[in-house]
């Protein structure tokens, strides 16, 4: 049977399983949107801004694991997209963008509405086509589905001409796809293991540190199989959030400029580093020359230029963390003599415990806290990128993967929201938080008018402060506090939530905290909370950029 | 120091943007680039010389490179024997008086004059790494006026 082009795109997502597109429509992708026009296949919903759908993507596919998409028109649609992209491409994120395209005949012309997205998504992007032939379209499209989703997960972009759209070819799904030069690597190199297993049982102070891979790849189970064999310590990246039970007696939390102090203490002594699905990013490892300078490393990861990159690597494994774990669970055949390493590190947790100065005000980490509570922990929890991520990082205990959605390698301002969107679309059943502050709230506030229209009910708490908390905070301690344009204004957000059809509650008191965490959690709408919280509050432990990671500055600890 | 590496790619739209663009993004240099088809004109083969520091940097360079999905294989000639040639073209001064001189350098080295006017010529030549840099002293006594070179092409023997 003869298809168009864009009634063959939206056929292979609807073969390919998707659910949900975020799109937004214009010129050059009117055919596709013409055919969506009571279209049954699949959930589709309307953002008012193209980067709101490529966070809503993102976000869909961190909690669900499945490949999220977006859609929207050529030029300014297409390169609004291009921050969600870059922020998929940074924490590994299965998604396919799909951009309109001025016709084949008018490439290069500078038309209206022209933008060269693959060659502008080029290095944001796992890979990228531009189709320029209606009979290359369902090959395409199933390519870009898996090169998103297999290997070292990442956002494919597919730029689509408008005479692609319209034209028409007989339609035949591709079975199977085989790609010569693309083999990712999933099982670990059994040598290999077995050279890691023995280390692993000789160390005296083996320490696990976990990334988003653990995630990305489903290993938590193989993960906890594993800790609890070796019974050592386990810390984690930003990433790594919810790869393993945050009141586990072996967990240290997270490390590197914001983590705890034991971890990074622990991880400077450690004589054994076994990285899992996690790449030493600068954040983490602080001062690289000065990094953990008594340990060998057992690196395990998918993308082999993950391997050796920061840090010297002594048994590099290649492979899914998942599969390599379960190989080397029956490795180990015993658990190595740690004692005198866990005793000391019990110590290090004494010495340094998380605390902060409760003012009796509303304090940021309280809040956090008392969302836990309220949700008894059992909630998805999205932040947006400053202060509040971090304390959302620290003073919410996760125990599942995929609850807690961050935007960590590109450090995106106005992921949050958007992506909170995605996540309840994606697990409609769960009590979605998105924890913000009163910056970056305002980066994609409109989708406020998403989650009404939609009734898509997630909880947004503004942890607002009058401040760029983080940039604030840097000016304060690096900058002889000049705070060189950080203070910010916002809306009353209480009156803005309620202009958009939403609920808002403002919360000035300690006392009104939980009342407000309650009643946004029974509300059937979508609701912001403006907390007004202490404005000059600092994320601590905080390792200064550039210093070794046990160069701590401890606020109160 | 400089590397020699080969890259077979898929011969598609938008290639050679990517490996350039990888390079350019991670701040690595190239020295000289070269591409052409192979006998199977849906494979292109790249000869990219390379400016790396240290191992290292070499090791990333080809692991990025490979993970590009249009990127087949890539082969380090670091570590391996193989066969390099360069072709330049060089605008010289140039009289017919000069015209012994030249050839006496052409039977040491592969080359000739293939254009000349009252006071310049052309000469074009072929060697490996060492022969051009040898052949370009020589002619620079002459006068070098104006020189292309194609970039080094590598095959393994």
């Amino acid at each position: 049977m003869k298809m168009t082009g864009s009634q063959i795109l939206l056929e292979c997502l609807k073969r390919e399983g998707v659910e949900v597109v975020f799109g937004y429509p214009g010129g050059q992708v009117l055919p596709t949107f013409d055919a969506l026009y009571n279209y049954e296949g699949f959930r589709f919903i309307l953002p008012r801004h193209e980067q709101g759908a490529a966070h809503a993507a993102d976000g869909y596919a961190r909690v669900t694991g499945k490949v999220g998409v977006c859609l929207a028109t050529s030029g300014p649609g297409a390169t609004n997209l291009v921050t969600g992209i870059a922020n998929a491409f940074m924490d590994s994120i299965p998604m396919v963008a799909i951009t309109g395209q001025v016709p084949t005949g008018l490439i290069g012309n500078d038309a209206f509405q022209e933008a060269d997205i693959t060659g502008i998504t080029r290095p944001v992007t796992k890979h990228n086509y531009l189709v320029k032939d209606v009979k290359d379209l369902a090959l395409i499209v199933r390519e870009a589905f898996y090169i998103a989703s297999t290997g070292r997960p990442g956002p494919v972009l597919i730029d689509l001409p408008k005479d692609v759209q319209v034209g028409q070819t007989e339609f035949i799904w591709p079975e199977e796809v085989k790609i010569r030069s693309y083999n990712p690597r999933y099982a670990g190199h059994p040598g290999q293991i077995k050279k890691a297993a023995k280390l692993i049982m000789q160390a005296k102070r083996p320490i696990l540190y976990i990334g988003g891979g653990i995630i990305l790849s489903g290993a938590a189970l193989e993960l906890l199989e594993l800790a609890q064999k070796l019974g050592c310590p386990v810390t984690w990246t930003l990433m790594g959030v919810g790869g393993f039970p945050s009141k586990h007696k072996q967990s240290l939390g997270m490390l590197g400029m914001h983590g705890t102090a034991y971890a990074n203490h622990s991880i400077m002594e450690a004589d054994l580093i076994v990285a899992l699905g996690a790449r030493f990013d600068d954040r983490v490892t602080g001062r690289l020359d000065m990094f953990a300078p008594h340990a060998k490393v057992i690196h395990v990861d998918i993308d082999p230029s993950s391997i050796s990159k920061n840090v010297h690597v002594d048994i590099p494994i290649v492979g899914d963390v998942r599969g390599v774990l379960a190989d080397l669970i029956k490795e180990v055949k015993r658990a190595p003599a740690i004692d005198d390493w866990l005793k000391h590190v019990d110590g290090l947790k004494k010495k340094y415990p998380m605390v902060y100065k409760d003012r009796n005000t509303v304090m940021p980490q309280y809040v956090i806290q008392q969302i836990e509570e309220a949700t008894a922990g059992d909630a998805i929890i999205c932040t947006e990128v400053g202060q509040h991520q971090m304390w959302a990082a620290q003073w919410f205990n996760y125990s599942k993967p995929r609850t807690f959605v961050s935007s960590g390698g590109l450090g995106t301002m106005g992921f949050g929201f958007p992506a909170s969107i995605g996540a309840k679309l994606g697990r409609p059943e769960k009590i979605v938080f998105n924890i913000a502050g009163d910056g970056s709230i305002q980066m994609n506030i409109q989708e406020l008018a998403t989650c009404v229209a939609n009734k898509i009910h997630v909880k947004v708490a503004i942890l607002n402060n009058g401040y760029l908390g983080m940039v604030r905070q840097w000016q304060e301690l690096f900058y002889k506090r000049r705070y060189s344009h950080t203070p910010i204004t916002g809306p009353d957000f209480v009156k803005l939530a309620e202009s958009y059809g939403a609920v808002g509650i403002r919360v000035t008191k300690k006392e009104e905290v939980r009342p407000a965490i309650d009643k946004a959690i029974k509300t059937e709408n979508t609701v912001f909370i403006d907390f007004q919280v202490e404005e000059e509050e600092n994320v601590f432990p905080m390792v200064p950029a550039g210093e070794a990671i046990n160069n701590i500055l401890g606020g109160l600890a | 120091m400089k590397h020699t590496i080969s890259v077979l790619v898929e011969n598609k739209f938008g290639v050679l943007a990517r490996v350039a663009g990888l390079f350019s993004a991670r701040g690595y240099n190239i020295a000289s680039l070269a591409v052409s088809e192979t006998l199977d004109p849906e494979i292109s083969y790249m000869t990219i010389v390379v400016e790396a520091k240290d191992e290292k940097i070499l090791e990333q360079i080809t692991k990025q490179l490979n993970k590009l999905i249009d990127v087949i294989t890539v082969t380090d000639f670091t570590k391996k024997e193989y066969l390099d040639r360069e072709l330049i073209l060089a605008k010289i001064n140039y009289t017919p008086k000069d015209k012994p001189k030249l050839e006496a350098i052409f039977n040491k080295f592969v080359g000739k004059i293939i254009h000349h006017k009252a006071d310049t010529a052309i000469v074009e030549a072929v060697g490996d790494q060492h022969q051009i840099s040898e052949l370009l002293e020589e002619l620079n006594k002459f006068g070098l006026k104006e020189l292309v070179r194609t970039g080094k092409l590598a095959i393994s023997n």
